[in-house]
């Protein structure tokens, strides 16, 4: 393992954050374009039907603005991603599949004439009956997807071949604990609506806008316009959160953005309103998970079996990999030697669900962390030293029979978080506005694997560069998107520590497809840990390279001298590193088995809650998070991700929801679909553990997404805790805990 | 109609109709672009500028209300002195070393916001449980989806304890 030079491990302030707190950055939105036009879009008002005409009111004047519809579109009418069944408008003739479906588009000089026209542009659709629950999908009550509504579906047998010897395992176990879990689909809510803008120059169609991977909107663009690499340019404007809901959507609006530039014969840009933007983009999957778990006389786990299923919606986009990480973390960081996790995504008419952070981690873990949690309390055994007894150590085998071996912080976290949690609270007591209180404490273990499933990494090969400039500063170019995670600031520090430079010398340039290599998706927890890690090997080479170069030619001084040397003779000096895997990875896509990811990432949370009785509201008044993330590059950057999706996890656990009327979302504004403010926010305790992976950028592994995965659960063993009844759904609402009443015991 | 404001000490002449956001007015008209629109309805508080001394959404004014007042946006944060470098104010440095600011898109409004709260005195004298308690109550008109808002907090206490200092 590389040794952790500085300025690795140190807080630096990150390097965007006076442009930031100035208000000197530029989205896209502030972008100086005079001569851009507004773009609307035309959407449809119902779930599932058939696109019969797009008629024009005829009262309105249609030479003041630009139209385009699907017969405009020079290529392939489609979202390229990993299925072609999405298209970026309806043609006439096709299939509507969800409300707020694109159908056409609008351009114009200002944003309120723009929204004129989309109104005078009139669908007519021929309804046809929707689909909207799992079980009508499953049930076919609608053919939407195939001939099943399947998206996909995976099966992994551990320790068994047949059902049978499942069924046997279970029959001679000592007590089965059973349950079904549901979770509620969840909305990114990015502060930045979605934002693109597009202009053709010369027959290139340039593209900006707020997005986590230029090179999936890339694909996509060249699929839409027909045309080759070089046809499209796209650019990432400095970006306003993204969470996983800038991974995909994206592609959509620069489809319409590059349409509508060509109808206009100007730049066109598209910033959706906030409740177009809850209403028409991804959330993450709604899920039902149904989770058994047998033990036997000792309280060993003897055989799992746990069926998934979630709900796509409309059209596959990310779903079959949604559910691959969902299935993959199903089990959880538990021994058992059977087990079968089944998982299925079926088509229905909402808007399609998609990446959310966590990315189907989060379902699965609910439902595994509630039955872990129901085990302790039908044996009558401590939560934490149940999790302690059963769970994954080094030398153990995962539900795909991967033997952990390095940087497993199992004992370390849960060390972390008995270090610091001190007793329960006591049960009875009173809220601030003296309202009788329930208090209850909620203890979850989890893990999370970093990085691309299986052999994903190896087929990406993202690639990173870095260069030394003949003025002797140097850059890194990689297609990884700061999106406020803080990984330019990251690259940085990891380029100028292998390069040992002073990190005011090195720079990361914004990425454009036109100027930097393809690292991969900013996704999955890989930035760092992948990206960062071809960026140090980059790094490590054009320093070797710069300075037997400088032996060579007898330069003295340090590296910037001899870049600048290098410079005044031969120019730039730039190295550009393939991601190389690990050895012993081995991963078989057919049966589900193996290294299913390169390493984990470790998680432990302690929540204590106050559950009132009159208002019903489940107020969190304490939250530990210990999370094992191999090294911290910068630990205020590391800690500020853990809290961001800390919250985000307790915001789904007890306030977030997005609720469909008749397929549409019913509360598509931040007034109803609510997230949690600082007001919500409980004072929360981070514990940064490190338990190094020797393969990682100075030891570090992912932590975008673990966070997000534990801390629902908690909240829901909390609230068991306190009132003595089960909670298996979410959100736990206060209309939730209302409903509980008859089967509250409390102590 | 013409309308007088002064924006960030400076005066500012903008013809425009009375019913135009104040957002607009300061994105469209005088390019400050510093202010940025998330929800258009008074929730998200990324908009939030300061109007005669008092933190409002800029979404929710009508620029006809704003006629012969001062507005502070995050533009006019910072001192800056004709032929001089430009000096954060201290909410803005504390939000750039305790990593209170991650995506950015909410950093302007909060920081208009924190401003406001530190130099309005409400956390002097209070121990740390009770300034932090106050921190969320008062910023709780703004949200922020990267950071949990711990470190948001950290950074508004440890401006206000630095302007303390100043002042003691």
């Amino acid at each position: 393992m590389h040794r952790a030079n500085p300025p690795v491990g140190a807080s630096l302030p990150r390097v965007d954050g006076i442009a930031k707190v100035t208000g000197r950055a530029r989205y896209l939105d502030d972008l100086d374009a005079p001569q851009a036009w507004f773009g609307a879009t035309v959407r449809s008002r119902v779930p599932h039907g058939v696109l019969e005409a797009l008629d024009r009111d005829p009262a309105f004047d249609w030479s003041q603005v630009a139209v385009a519809t699907a017969a405009d579109i020079p290529g392939r009418n489609v979202i390229a991603l990993i299925e072609d069944d999405q298209p970026a408008l309806v043609p006439i003739g096709g299939r509507v599949m969800h409300v707020d479906e694109p159908l056409a588009l609008v351009a114009a000089p200002t944003k309120a004439l723009a929204f004129a026209a989309a109104k005078a542009l009139h669908p007519r659709i021929r309804p046809l009956p929707p689909v909207f629950t799992i079980d009508d999908a499953l049930a076919g009550a609608q053919q939407l997807y195939k001939d099943d509504n399947v998206f996909k579906q995976f099966l992994i047998r551990k320790g068994h071949t047949t059902d049978a010897e499942l069924d046997a395992a279970f029959a001679s176990a000592a007590q089965v604990i059973e349950g079904t879990y549901w979770t509620s689909p969840q909305e990114q809510m990015y502060i930045e609506p979605q934002a693109m803008m597009a202009e053709w120059v010369d027959g290139r169609c340039h593209i900006v806008g707020s997005m986590q991977c230029p090179y999936y909107v890339h694909k996509a663009m060249k699929a839409l316009l027909g045309c080759d690499a070089d046809g499209v340019v796209i650019a990432q404007s400095v970006t306003g959160g993204g969470f996983g809901g800038k991974e995909e959507y994206p592609s959509m609006l620069a489809a319409h953005v590059a349409l509508l530039a060509a109808a206009a014969k100007r730049p066109v840009k598209i910033v959706y309103e906030r409740d177009e933007d809850i209403a028409a983009t991804t959330k993450r999957h709604p899920a039902r998970t149904h989770h058994r778990i047998a033990v036997d006389a000792r309280g060993e786990i003897c055989a799992m079996d746990i069926d998934c299923v979630m709900d796509g919606g409309a059209y596959l986009t990310l779903s079959p990999v949604v559910l691959s990480r969902g299935v993959l973390h199903a089990a959880g960081p538990y021994r058992c030697p059977i087990t079968r996790v089944r998982g299925r995504v079926v088509a229905t008419n909402y808007p399609p669900h998609g990446a959310f952070r966590g990315f189907g981690a989060p379902q699965t873990t609910f439902a595994y962390e509630r039955q872990m949690q129901k085990l302790a309390r039908a044996r009558g055994e401590d939560a934490i030293a149940l999790r302690k007894r059963l769970a994954l150590r080094s030398g153990d085998a995962t539900s795909t029979g991967q033997v952990l071996g390095f940087s497993v912080g199992t004992d370390e976290v849960f060390a972390a978080v008995e270090g610091i949690a001190g007793p329960a609270p006591a049960r009875s007591g009173t809220s601030a506005a003296g309202s009788p209180v329930r208090r209850g404490r909620g203890f979850v273990f989890y893990f999370h694997g970093a990085g691309f499933t299986g052999s994903g990494e190896q087929r990406l090969a993202g690639r990173a560069t870095v260069a030394a400039l003949p003025d002797g500063r140097f850059e890194v170019r990689s297609s990884s998107t700061d999106i406020g995670q803080g990984s330019i600031t990251m690259f940085v520090q990891i380029a100028a520590a292998a390069l040992g430079v002073d990190p005011g010398r090195v720079a990361v340039i914004d990425p454009s497809t036109s100027r930097v290599p393809d690292s991969g998706p900013t996704v999955a927890s890989r930035t760092c840990m992948v990206v960062g890690g071809v960026v140090d090997r980059a790094a490590r080479v054009l320093r070797a390279r710069l300075e037997s170069w400088g032996a060579e030619h007898g330069v003295a001084g340090d590296l910037a001298a001899i870049a600048r040397a290098h410079g005044e003779v031969v120019g730039e000096l730039a190295e550009t590193v393939t991601y190389e895997p690990p050895p012993g990875i081995q991963w078989d896509d057919a049966t589900y088995t193996g290294s299913a990811y390169p390493v984990y990432g470790w998680g432990a949370c302690l929540v204590d809650v106050a559950v009132d009785l009159d208002t019903y509201e489940v107020a969190i008044e304490r939250c530990i998070q210990a999370i094992d993330v191999g090294k911290a590059i910068n630990p205020t950057i590391v800690k500020g991700q853990i809290e961001g999706g800390t919250l985000q996890a307790l915001g789904w656990a007890v306030l977030e929801n997005v609720v469909y009327k008749d397929g549409r979302v019913a509360n598509a504004n931040m007034t109803n679909c609510i997230v949690p403010t600082f007001a919500d926010a409980p004072e929360l305790e981070t514990v940064l553990v490190e338990v190094p992976y020797p393969f990682g950028p100075s030891g570090a592994k992912g932590v975008g997404e673990i966070p997000m995965d534990g801390p629902a659960a908690a909240v829901a063993n909390a609230v068991e805790d306190a009132l003595g009844c089960a909670f298996d759904a979410l959100p736990i609402s206060p209309e939730a805990v209302a409903q509980s009443r008859a089967a509250w015991r409390l102590s | 109609m013409k309308l007088e404001l002064e924006v960030n000490g400076a005066a500012a002449h903008v013809e425009a109709s009375p019913w135009k956001r104040l957002l607009d007015v300061l994105r469209e008209d005088l390019r400050l672009t510093g202010t940025k629109e998330g929800c258009g309805e008074g929730e998200c508080g990324a908009c939030t500028v300061m109007l005669d001394g008092e933190a409002v959404n800029s979404c929710l004014v009508a620029v006809g209300q704003c006629h012969g007042r001062k507005v502070v946006t995050v533009e006019g944060l910072a001192a800056q002195r004709a032929g001089e470098a430009e000096v954060l104010h201290a909410v803005q440095r504390a939000l750039v070393t305790c990593g209170g600011a991650q995506c950015g898109i909410c950093t302007p409004g909060i920081a208009v916001c924190a401003v406001h709260v530190v130099d309005s005195g409400a956390l002097h004298g209070a121990d740390d449980a009770t300034a932090r308690a106050k921190v969320r109550e008062l910023l709780a008109g703004n949200i922020c989806r990267c950071t949990g808002y711990q470190l948001i907090v950290d950074a508004v206490i440890a401006a206000a304890r630095e302007l303390e200092g100043a002042r003691s």
